[in-house]
């Protein structure tokens, strides 16, 4: 895959994924493929960006020059704050996560299952990040977005029967997004209800370790 | 009236062995100048409580890299490769707490209480050898209050009495910290007079600092 495929595929996951987001939600965004959505967030509704870091109203990065020190993103990265947001510390950013005051929140996988655990801070011996906020985003926010390619760098499919590292969460995940399909986690299991325009059914499946159920009409994205 | 000093005056009683709070989100809101002359006062087998590692020659993440710290209680590490390589070797016991509990646990320790519970972390390695309390029809886990012998944290402008103005996203954890060690320093670009701080303007109440240090980082 090229490196001009990749980001069109990257950004094809975040346009199906911002059209899950309600008119007047809070939404946190995660690092890297997730904050793709803060590019296509739909003009007709009014969606609020919340930085764990402490403040809703989270804007584009900061322009070169007119970075200030103390306005980052969780990155670390300089940013801007939008009209109608406001600051807070660290313990209200996270009341507002935990509390159910958040009503989505986009996250990446390392791994995610059938039965909507995610895996996503460490892979034992080899990379050992840390939970950050997502244990608690995952916890507290209404739903749980996941945004991924859907296999890893072996080609092995990331939406498995069972994840294998520790978990950030049990049970959590309620819709999975890839460059192939958009999948709802349910009581039964994983529905697969759209593919992407140039991939088959078939096709998805064999990409897809965990088993799906069909949805009846299942839709192009 | 509360201590005005200068930086390494302000850390000359932190001691081997101690335990420090320092507030930031990824070097945002921190003391800069507090750690720097950490750095140079020679202490070592620090128990750090910080929310990352920073980076490796910016912030908190400089302590690491120098072999100060025996101990780092934090939520992320991700962005200083040197914590992840003395965390692999032994040399650094890294303690890894989910965010929102790592701010609800410094809460508690300076607000008298215990511990809370939450249900951030059950079925996970976080819940391990941890009580999982039933209540209201819910399970949560029992998070213990952490305290501290030092705390580091950072305003833009403060009086005289050690109340300070710290803005934007630069309060993060510089709040419930400054309430939950024995001795805080507050760091602060600009000290003004009583009174030349608006009132209503206080992140950080003066009652909780201890001593003051005034300076931008250059």
């Amino acid at each position: 895959m090229n490196n001009d495929n990749k980001q069109l595929k990257r950004e094809r996951i975040a346009k199906r994924i911002v059209k899950e987001f309600h008119d007047n939600s809070l939404v946190n965004l995660g690092i890297g493929l997730p904050t793709l959505c803060a590019n296509f967030l739909p003009e007709d509704k009014t969606i609020l960006l919340h930085s764990e870091n402490g403040f809703t109203g989270l804007g584009p990065a900061a322009k070169p020059g007119e970075e200030d020190a103390d306005l980052t993103n969780a990155g670390g990265c300089p940013v801007t704050i939008l009209p109608g947001g406001c600051f807070f510390d660290s313990a209200m950013s996270f009341s507002i996560i935990r509390g159910g005051h958040l009503d989505a929140t986009v996250l990446g996988a390392l791994e995610v299952d059938s039965h909507g655990n995610l895996a996503n801070y460490m892979i034992p011996g080899k990379m050992v990040p840390g939970m950050g906020g997502a244990m608690d985003l995952v916890t507290g926010a209404k739903k749980v977005i996941i945004a991924t390619e859907h296999t890893n760098k072996n080609g092995s499919s990331k939406i498995l029967k069972k994840c294998s590292l520790p978990l950030t969460g049990v049970k959590v995940v309620d819709i999975i997004v890839t460059e192939l399909a958009f999948i709802r986690v349910t009581k039964e299991g994983l529905v697969l209800e759209e593919i992407s325009e140039d991939t088959t059914v078939e096709e998805v499946i064999k990409a897809t370790d965990a088993e799906l159920i069909l949805a009846d009409d299942i839709k192009k994205f | 009236m509360k201590k005005i000093l200068k930086p390494e005056e302000a850390v000359s009683q932190i001691t081997d062995n101690s335990s420090i709070m320092i507030g930031g989100f990824m070097c945002c809101g921190q003391s800069f100048n507090l750690i720097d002359a950490l750095i140079e006062n020679g202490a070592k087998n620090l128990t750090i409580i910080c929310n990352d590692a920073g980076y490796p020659d910016k912030g908190v993440g400089k302590l690491i890299v120098a072999g100060r710290v025996r101990k780092l209680i934090a939520t992320h590490i991700g962005l200083n490769p040197e914590a992840g390589k003395k965390m692999n070797s032994g040399e650094l016991e890294v303690e890894l707490v989910p965010q929102g509990t790592f701010a609800e646990r410094i809460r508690c320790g300076g607000a008298g209480l215990g511990g809370i519970l939450t249900p951030t972390g059950l079925g996970t390695e976080v819940e391990i050898g941890k009580k999982v309390i039933y209540i209201q029809g819910k399970n949560y886990i029992l998070e213990t209050a952490i305290k501290a012998d030092f705390a580091f944290v950072k305003s833009n402008i403060a009086d005289v009495t050690g109340n300070g103005f710290t803005a934007k996203s630069a309060k993060n954890f510089n709040v419930v910290m400054a309430m939950a060690a024995k001795h805080t320093i507050l760091e602060t670009e600009k000290l003004v007079e009583k009174g030349e701080i608006g009132t209503e303007d206080v992140t950080i109440p003066g009652i909780f600092v201890h001593t003051i240090v005034e300076g931008k980082y250059e």
